[in-house]
């Protein structure tokens, strides 16, 4: 069991899907589909909904909140977010979502030490406290 | 740790003032305490990003805010938005039904608000803004590192629905560059072994932006060799650069921004950088997507152009009238398109074949007017973004080399450009 920081909570269960590479919420995902558009992405055409979304950081964009939210909204969002480096834009998109729409998605932080250790999962379990266990 | 709270803040938290504003402070509060702040701090003024469209999420949002008695607590100016609300044919219905009238929509909602509707990416060039020493909260990356680095006004850079809930609750977590110990420079990067003309020109402030942009991610870089009389038109070009090509949020010039006397001032020590011609050439080749041949467009107005700049490029065209077929955008506010208009150059401009949006930036889809092709530009930031987001190539150039184009109709270069005498 790892205890993560909650920057928002929800409780949360899904398949891993672990980024190599940072993703920015805006420009390099389609909010309509949950799929990655980047061509410079190495998950390029990878769908984040219902994922555990394990990753080290996003690329900083303001616009980031917006996006998270509207894919909230559509129901194409990861059910969580897993990051090694706390995020404001997740936590606050996911914030304004769950108050506007009543819908989750967790967003955590861990040690890069324990990301790794996610990384191989393949599927998580979250609790709204934080706690993350195999599933 | 936890965050020191006002009885004011703690009767927003416990919903005394009504669910928005609950909503707002829960928002400020989260991230003061993801960023490890101990306090909040009273902030004097806000530019908000979230009226610009990015989904129907925006909509909801404030439209929550204004059913649930949201109250602004300072003077709270807007970004530009998707489309304009002066000129609906810009952006038409038929290329993007959703985002066309969601934008729109947004844009009326935040002047109910009671926002000051400035639609404008270069809110620095309005009168009645903040000054040296305020703390604010600022959204759009170009604005951020202007007001940081050249007003000396402080704000980190605060992403959509954040900067709503500080202007909201006047609040903003006292970390980041609100604080002195974030403020001072890490990464030297040194001019002053270019030709002294070079850096006086337009162009070089939007290359040397986009090179310091990339070398230092998000460090805060002093930028050293600057003239001292470098006009504000150069400063604004910088700062939008640097927070393009890179996250810099916070940048000095030495000799020339009010918190940089000097290098020594300002400098922690780190990185020393020294610009060499081969750095220019790079960061012009990397702006720069298209070769030179037939222009099917001009686009100048990333940050929205200064009144100052409108005097030059009327100046520049001195009477001639673009390439017919010739799109030619300058993108501003309305406030400077009226001072510009009094001085006679907006109508100068349109006899010219120049059209003059307000409200809107162009590098955004939906295109405005069908922009494609082979467009000019001489701001680093359009050349940035365009590409990527609208299908067009870009030749990038001084403004003397943009207008030039503009009458000829294809990409002309200055030959007195980088020489050194």
């Amino acid at each position: 069991m790892i205890k993560a920081q909650v920057l928002t909570a929800a409780e949360a269960e899904g398949p891993v899907l672990a980024l190599d590479e940072p993703l920015s919420f805006w420009g390099a995902f389609e909010p309509r589909t949950g799929v990655i558009i980047d061509v410079h992405h190495p998950q390029r055409g990878a769908c984040v909904k219902g994922t555990i979304l394990v990753m080290t950081e996003t690329r900083g964009s303001g616009s980031a909140p917006g996006a998270i939210a509207e894919a909230i909204r559509l129901g194409t969002a990861p059910a969580a977010i897993i990051l090694a480096m706390p995020d404001i834009n997740l936590a606050i998109g996911a914030e304004v979502a769950a108050v506007l729409y009543g819908r989750p998605c967790a967003i955590l932080a861990v040690t890069p030490h324990e990301l790794t250790e996610l990384r191989t999962a393949t599927r998580l379990r979250i609790t709204a406290e934080g706690a993350i266990t195999s599933a | 740790m936890t965050v020191e709270l006002t009885d004011h803040a703690r009767g927003l938290l416990a919903g005394h003032s009504g669910k928005a504003m609950q909503l707002a402070m829960r928002l400020v509060l989260k991230a003061a305490e993801i960023m490890g702040a101990e306090r909040l701090l009273p902030i004097s003024f806000a530019h908000l990003d979230a009226c610009f469209y990015t989904g129907q999420a925006h909509v909801d949002f404030v439209r929550f805010l204004l059913e649930n008695g949201a109250t602004l607590a300072v003077p709270t100016w807007t970004n530009n938005g998707v489309v304009s609300l002066a000129d609906p044919t810009l952006r038409p219905l038929a290329e993007d039904p959703e985002a066309v009238s969601g934008a729109g929509e947004l844009m009326r909602l935040y002047q109910q608000l009671g926002t000051v509707p400035t639609w404008t990416c270069a809110p620095y060039q309005h009168s009645g803004g903040p000054g040296f020493g305020d703390h604010i909260a600022v959204g759009e990356s170009n604005a951020v590192s202007y007001y940081n680095s050249v007003t000396g006004a402080r704000t980190n850079k605060y992403g959509d629905y954040l900067d709503v809930a500080c202007a909201l609750t006047g609040l903003a977590p006292d970390a980041g560059l609100h604080r002195d110990e974030h403020r001072r420079a890490t990464l030297l990067v040194d001019c002053t072994q270019l030709p002294e003309i070079w850096r006086g020109e337009d162009v070089f402030a939007h290359l040397i932006g986009h090179h310091t942009g990339r070398l230092a991610g998000r460090r805060v870089p002093v930028i050293s060799g600057l003239p001292p009389q470098t006009k504000v038109d150069a400063l604004k070009a910088i700062s939008s650069a640097v927070a393009s090509s890179g996250g810099v949020e916070l940048w000095h010039g030495a000799g020339v921004t009010p918190e940089a006397p000097d290098v020594a001032t300002i400098f922690s020590g780190g990185d020393v950088h020294r610009v060499t011609a081969d750095d220019l050439a790079r960061a012009h080749a990397d702006l720069s997507t298209a070769s030179d041949g037939p222009l099917d467009a001009v686009a100048l107005g990333t940050p929205h152009f200064s009144l100052t700049e409108f005097g030059e490029v009327v100046r520049l065209l001195n009477g001639r009238k673009v390439r017919y077929g010739m799109l030619f955008l300058i993108s501003t506010s309305r406030v400077v398109r009226q001072l510009a208009a009094a001085k006679g150059w907006i109508a100068e401009l349109e006899r010219a074949g120049v059209e003059v949006p307000v409200d809107v930036c162009t590098y955004y889809s939906p295109r405005v007017r069908g922009l494609k092709g082979r467009v000019m530009t001489n701001a680093a930031k359009w050349a940035y973004y365009a590409p990527g987001m609208l299908q067009v190539e870009v030749a990038f150039g001084s403004l003397k080399e943009c207008a030039e184009s503009a009458v000829r109709g294809e990409v002309w270069r200055d030959p007195s450009l980088w020489t050194s005498s």
